[in-house]
């Protein structure tokens, strides 16, 4: 009970945060090589909660990321059921991929997600963005196995404080 | 081969996505981005949730106003004092300016009412702070603390110490989001200082860069000429700085010149900034005097000018 519990503020937890960090200033040298925060951490939990995170789910959790941040109601939301499509697709083999191999695979993902983008913003007539626009992805491969161990971490001990 | 219908897929992938909920989300979302494209649908939510999203931008500055007030906290007096200095002299500098700009204003008011031009250049602003969140690296946007009930608009100049910054784009209540004049969507007509020339300068994507695409071959544009708002377009007031020619080199259809430009304003340093309140020239002919309509309790949607009311008040009277 109380596990379960501990486990929701967990996941709902990351998620918050991942919206802050999504948010969070830095300087502007950086600020293009800021990775996909809410796509990050979405991705983990597609993978290890697919009962929680479904396609509904990514979809909500995109809305509530256009109102936060947007400037076109349902482009993130987009993005992410994309995102959560691809991820829950081929769960099964992303799981037990080595981490090197799941940084690979989140790299192609998360470019994917870009091309996404740029596609909307594309069809709503934005301009193209610059080259940097492209190492968001690279940022993101590299952080992900942080996340991933983070988080997962953070489960275990969870799991662990309690008798089994 | 079918991945997720068999049964043993079903069993991995434990059944939680289909293709036709993938096709079904994605129709939705896109249905949404086009109400949204022609409507607007998300700034009204966004102002229907701003007591939720208000509070998360000031969680979100909050580490880095934590850190800026701590190097403020432990920096040494010695630095401090230096600052504290060099203001002093900057503020002396342009108290000195400004002090011979009294005279020049006095002498062009009075020059005006020779002319009997109508404009005034009083400059009417109001003070913002920014909130150090970043909605997007790739659009130009700020946030500022001020908002519809601190009665700023759509559409309002906002400028620092050194030059124009961007306008105000959308309004929450308490909060204000600001395009920056180098947002790729973004342009600001724009006037050579040393020989006249007009033009459009563009956002160009970079934060120190703005994109004059525009300029005829024969124009006398410069390296090293500022640029100053032209007041065209009716939003920007005339004369505020907006930048400095870097570089002038041929387009690649020959036709135009292509210059690029820094902004004068620091646009990624800037912690405060100015509104300008409303008071561009209108352009175009002047407004009708409408002292013959109707009487001024009827005519309420229409907001006077600032010289239509005086004809008008009497009728109202007996």
């Amino acid at each position: 009970m109380n596990r379960t519990r501990a486990q929701g503020w967990l996941f709902g937890g990351s998620l918050a945060i991942a919206f802050l960090l999504q948010l969070m200033p830095l300087p502007q040298l950086l600020l293009p090589m800021k990775p996909y925060w809410v796509g990050l951490v979405l991705i983990y939990w597609a993978i290890e909660m697919p009962e929680r995170v479904g396609l509904g789910f990514a979809f909500l959790f995109g809305l509530a990321g256009d109102i936060l941040t947007g400037e076109l109601l349902g482009e993130q939301a987009l993005r992410l059921v994309v995102l959560a499509f691809i991820v829950l697709r081929f769960r099964a083999r992303l799981r037990f991929f080595p981490m090197w191999q799941q940084a690979l695979a989140l790299l192609a993902l998360l470019l994917n997600d870009r091309i996404v983008m740029l596609m909307v913003r594309g069809f709503s007539g934005e301009a193209m963005p610059s080259a940097l626009y492209w190492v968001a992805p690279v940022i993101g491969m590299l952080m992900w196995p942080f996340v991933f161990l983070l988080i997962d971490d953070l489960r275990t001990r969870l799991r662990g404080s309690e008798p089994r | 081969m079918a991945i997720a219908r068999t049964e043993t897929a079903t069993l991995f992938a434990e059944g939680a996505v289909s293709t036709l909920r993938l096709i079904v989300y994605l129709a939705i979302a896109v249905v949404l981005m086009v109400l949204d494209h022609r409507g607007g649908y998300l700034q009204l939510l966004r102002h229907t949730g701003s007591a939720l999203v208000e509070p998360v931008y000031r969680l979100a500055a909050f580490p880095a106003d934590v850190a800026r007030a701590t190097r403020t906290a432990v920096a040494t007096q010695d630095k401090l004092a230096s600052e504290n200095r060099e203001l002093r002299e900057a503020l002396l500098l342009a108290q000195a300016r400004l002090n011979r700009l009294d005279t020049v204003v006095a002498q062009n008011a009075r020059l005006k009412d020779l002319l009997d031009a109508q404009k005034n250049l009083g400059l009417s602003v109001q003070f913002a702070r920014l909130i150090d969140v970043d909605l997007d690296p790739f659009r130009h946007r700020i946030v500022l603390d001020v908002g519809a009930n601190q009665k700023v608009a759509v559409g309002q100049p906002v400028i620092d110490a050194h030059g124009v910054m961007g306008q105000i784009v959308e309004l929450l209540p308490n909060t204000a989001v600001a395009m920056l004049i180098t947002d790729p969507t973004h342009a600001i007509p724009v006037v050579d200082e040393r020989s006249g020339v007009r033009t459009i300068a563009y956002g160009s994507g970079a934060i120190d860069r703005l994109e004059l695409p525009n300029v005829p071959i024969s124009a006398d544009v410069k390296v090293g000429d500022k640029l100053l708002t032209s007041g065209l377009g009716g939003r920007f007031p005339a004369g505020f700085p907006v930048g400095e020619v870097r570089e002038v080199k041929n387009d690649q259809s020959g036709m135009f010149a292509a210059a690029t430009a820094r902004p004068a304003a620091a646009l990624d340093r800037s912690g405060e900034v100015l509104l300008l309140q409303d008071q561009v020239q209108p352009y175009g002919p002047p407004p009708p005097l409408d002292a013959m309509g109707p009487p001024a309790d009827l005519a309420g949607p229409a907001p006077a000018p600032a010289t239509a009311p005086a004809p008008s008040a009497p009728e109202s009277t007996p």
